[in-house]
């Protein structure tokens, strides 16, 4: 795959410089033509070569879906998420016509009406209804995509208590995740960093009720089916709390708690079975096996074969190991989940302990 | 000396025979001539340019191969390279001063304020700058900001590294990242001179527009690009000092103690004293100038664009009054949209709503300009000099980088793709390469003008045109494929998520296209120092323009023009005219009337 990309390159590359080698032999300025301006040779190769180029775009993104179609996200696990999906996809489309339209007009014009010595262009300065078209178009079709684009927004971010969402507190510091659990009062109780001693490492008043029966892990395990509400904190400095499976994204400010809601609708193991999925983890794991090959040969350790589970990431810029700041997050059936929590120690159990 | 120089702006008339002797240090130097000046804004701005290029080199080879050792890494980076193994911290420090210093040094001095200062006074037919010691003030603060953010790469600790934006309190706190100590302290220094040096210079291209134009040259007879020099100093002029107050606040948090951005906040065991401050008010504030910014630095290359556009054309540009508007609409919608770089910082999502309506908004001046090029070189006889070839590669990557615009300004659409490579591909493209071939653009064609008429060599001209545009669609065509497999941008490695196995070799194609643009600036750069010296000389007005920089004298004199002023009697786009009849240009065998040539008895006369 990688030999055949960089052939790809060595080969494009290639291209390149014999068109670059064919414009200087073809522009070797003849003696009584040894001026800086652009003559009618080089009014006809350019535009010949701007014609390439458009298409050359066109194919370098039709390369581009071909190799790496499958290293996109698979199907929205979130119920809002199959919204987005749809809006993008109705963006997507829209921007490829334009922009298949508009490069092809750009790169035939420019080969078209490339000079020639003689040649007379068109004085052609303005024109009213031309420019009305080309106004009121994007108008209309912005204005469609404004509207449909402010419902879906309102949708995911209006959160109604109605639902009886889940309450989790996501908790961001320098670089790890941890998740509270609201318990069985589905109320967190109050927390501020300067509560922050020992075990209780994410600040929470130990003396608030509804913070006794709260649950601390790190690692997130969310009922397939059920609303969500995630609020977030951060002890230090931004993070921002990137499900990129669940199409849900809301950075963690310190001194404020911010908050984003989503479903989850297909469980970890599902996910697994996803015909994408399947074939992306083959993909990888065949990367992972050559990696190794070289890993083993050098004496260190192969790597471990993988297992898709959906993340969390740390998508703001937080330090040196923003990186590699990530918490796992296993989407369970009700019994599976209501089984995991049991076993999760509550604050006052872990503050008793100690 | 400024009193001699505010004389010659002044008195605006015809006489112009004394000259006082220049020294080395009053010419080249301390020079208060709005050419040098210039010069001295390019060749600052190319020789930052090389660096933030090289930078953005060394992470693209971490990126690329993330286990493999690189020795440049040592060479380059000293103890943060040590056994070729790239340190992170480091990482972060040079994405941070790659984007500071193209956004900022770069595409905002190093383009504006080169092409503001050496066609304003020429293209509107002035003397001089309205105050020519401003200028030498504003350059001379630019350089010491340069010097200032070029010394930061040298502390202890390590240059800024809490990424261009700086967002306390990752900036704010040393603790929380080293190169947030004596680095960012200078970032802060910098910035701040840069703001006033960009203050000083916008404010004189906004007072010598209004003030200084020629006998005729009206408002709407001005070529394109002083109508975007002079909307952009507005924008910068409103925005920028925005940013110093936000980065005096930031000074005050560091250094004295005070919460205008921190609050609760626990770091390396301790819970510091902060509270009630908030960063999102820093986003806010940070982006108030930060989306303008933006504008600031693709409007002068639009304005720069229509111009080389229409005069290699041949044609008239379509639709002047249109594209003066849409100058206007952006300008004035970009200071109302910052909150889309925000959808998701936590605050109000009814703000969200609003700023989303204000985004996509600017699509609609966008496309009419695009639209409006397209018809410019439609019937056109296009002479394709390198000027020309890249203000079509501008179109291009605006186009392409434009419309990715509409994913992200949708802020529902933005939860998935904000901070990702979608991002960083969208920006690139629609600003950072747009700018740049606005600017290459902008440097080929006037390169005669600020060189006495020395041109640059064509052909390599075309093989640094070929080989960019077709690498920079090669590095951000894939990059928005990594984005939208949902990998985020300022990661130092992506080997902790082997979910993102499969992106590696993407990475190293992007690589491999952004050494090959890298090296092609080299045949730039070449070709820029040999043609300062030793450059073909052309024709007073090579490219048979007709805007009035091309009537004053080849040979840079103080004051521009050796005689009287010209006068203005027509506007800037006079191209492939024909006379009443119809049998032939007004001027017969001349495609071309300069903005000088009175009203002829065999044309007719546009509203201009």
């Amino acid at each position: 795959m990688t030999a055949f990309l960089v052939v790809l390159v060595i080969i494009l590359f290639g291209v390149a410089v014999w068109q670059m080698s064919k414009i200087f032999q073809l522009s070797q300025p003849k003696p009584d033509d040894s001026s800086e301006i652009a003559n009618d040779k080089d009014n006809n190769i350019n535009g010949w070569l701007m014609m390439g180029f458009t298409i050359f775009t066109y194919l370098l993104l039709a390369i581009c879906f071909w190799k790496w179609w499958d290293v996109l996200l698979p199907e929205s696990a979130s119920e809002h998420g199959s919204e987005i999906d749809s809006l993008m996809y109705v963006s997507m489309v829209l921007i490829f016509i334009v922009g298949f339209f508009t490069l092809w007009l750009l790169g035939f014009f420019s080969f078209k009406f490339r000079g020639e010595k003689g040649k007379r262009a068109t004085f052609f300065a303005d024109n009213d209804k031309l420019e009305f078209i080309w106004t009121i178009i994007p108008v209309i079709v912005l204005a469609g995509l404004i509207i449909y684009g402010l419902f879906t927004w309102t949708d995911i971010m209006n959160v109604n208590d109605e639902d009886d969402p889940m309450v989790i507190e996501l908790y961001a510091y320098q670089f790890d995740w941890r998740a509270r659990y609201s318990g069985e009062d589905n109320t967190l109780g109050e927390a501020n960093v300067r509560l922050i001693e020992g075990v209780n490492q994410l600040g929470v008043d130990a003396s608030d009720p509804n913070a006794q029966d709260d649950i601390v892990v790190n690692e997130l395990h969310l009922p397939v089916g059920r609303k969500i509400i995630f609020k977030m904190r951060s002890q230090d400095v931004l993070h921002s709390a990137y499900m990129p499976h669940f199409r849900a994204q809301m950075n963690c400010v310190p001194g404020m708690i911010t908050q984003f809601s989503f479903t989850p609708t297909i469980t970890t193991e599902e996910m697994r079975m996803n015909d994408e999925i399947v074939a992306k983890v083959r993909k990888i794991n065949n990367i992972r096996k050559e990696n190794s090959k070289a890993l083993v040969a050098k004496g260190e350790e192969a790597l471990e074969p993988y297992e898709f589970d959906y993340m969390l990431l740390c998508n703001k810029i937080c330090g040196a190991s923003h990186y590699n700041m990530q918490m796992k997050i296993v989407v369970d059936t009700q019994e599976e989940y209501e089984a995991w929590i049991k076993e999760q120690p509550t604050l006052a159990e872990a503050l008793k302990e100690q | 000396m400024s009193a001699h120089a505010i004389e010659h702006v002044e008195d605006h008339h015809d006489d112009h025979g004394h000259h006082h002797k220049e020294t080395f240090l009053t010419k080249y130097i301390f020079s208060q001539d709005h050419k040098m000046i210039s010069k001295q804004y390019l060749i600052t701005g190319l020789f930052m340019g090389i660096i933030g290029i090289a930078m953005s080199i060394l992470f693209r080879l971490q990126l690329a191969w993330p286990d493999k050792e690189f020795t440049i890494y040592e060479v380059l980076l000293g103890k943060w390279g040590e056994g070729g193994v790239m340190d992170p911290n480091v990482y972060l420090a040079l994405v941070t001063i790659h984007g500071t210093i193209m956004v900022f040094f770069v595409l905002t001095a190093g383009l504006s304020g080169t092409f503001s200062n050496l066609l304003i006074p020429l293209q509107i037919g002035a003397r001089d700058m309205a105050s020519g010691f401003l200028n030498m003030v504003s350059y001379w603060l630019f350089f010491l900001s340069s010097v200032i953010m070029v010394m930061s790469l040298f502390v202890e600790a390590g240059p800024a590294s809490a990424g261009w934006t700086i967002y306390p309190p990752l900036s704010a706190l040393p603790q929380a990242i080293p190169g947030s100590g004596a680095g960012m302290t200078l970032w802060l220094v910098s910035m701040a001179i840069f703001i006033a040096s960009s203050l000083l210079g916008s404010l004189n291209y906004i007072v010598t527009v209004l003030n200084l134009r020629t006998k005729g040259m009206s408002m709407t007879r001005l070529p394109l690009t002083i109508w975007a020099f002079f909307v952009t100093a507005i924008i910068g002029v409103v925005s920028f000092p925005v940013l110093f107050s936000a980065a005096l606040m930031l000074i005050m948090d560091r250094s004295f103690g005070t919460s205008f951005f921190l609050s609760d906040i626990y770091i390396a065991g301790e819970v510091l004293h902060n509270q009630g401050g908030s960063p999102v008010l820093f986003e806010h504030l940070f982006w108030f100038l930060g989306h303008p910014e933006v504008y600031i630095v693709i409007l002068p290359a639009m304005g720069m664009v229509s111009e080389i556009m229409a005069t290699n054309a041949r044609k008239p540009i379509f639709g002047y009054r249109a594209m003066v508007a849409s100058i206007l609409a952006i300008a004035f919608l970009s200071t109302i949209v910052w909150g889309h770089h925000m959808f998701i910082s936590g605050m109000n999502p009814f703000l969200g709503s609003v700023f989303t309506f204000t985004t996509l908004l600017i699509a609609i001046p966008s496309a009419v300009k695009s639209f409006n090029w397209i018809t410019t070189i439609w019937r056109g006889n296009l002479q394709m000099n390198t000027g020309m070839l890249f203000s079509i590669g501008f179109v291009s990557t605006f186009i392409t980088g434009g419309l990715t615009g509409i994913i992200l300004g949708d802020s529902a659409l933005d939860i998935n793709v904000h901070d990702t490579y979608f991002v960083v591909a969208h920006f690139h493209l629609v600003m950072g390469i747009s700018a740049l071939y606005g600017l290459f653009a902008g440097v080929y064609h006037w390169f005669p003008k600020m060189f006495q008429g020395r041109m640059l060599n064509k052909n390599l001209g075309y093989v640094h045109f070929w080989v960019t545009v077709i690498g920079a669609y090669g590095v951000f065509f894939p990059m928005h494929f990594i984005g939208m497999a949902g990998l985020p941008r300022r990661y130092y490695t992506n080997t902790a998520f082997p979910y993102f196995d499969d992106l590696a070799d993407v990475n190293v194609v992007i690589t491999i296209f952004a050494i090959i643009t890298a090296a092609a600036q080299l045949v730039f750069l070449y070709n820029f120092i040999h043609s300062m010296f030793h450059g073909k000389k052309g024709p007073k007005n090579p490219w048979k323009s007709t805007t009035l920089e091309w009537t004053a004298e080849v040979k840079h004199i103080h004051g521009n023009w050796d005689g009287p002023i010209p006068h203005v009697h027509r506007w800037a786009y006079d191209y492939s005219k024909l006379n009443k009849d119809e049998t032939d240009y007004v001027i017969p065998g001349q495609d071309y009337i300069p903005q000088h040539i009175p009203i002829k008895d065999n044309e007719e006369e546009l509203n201009h």
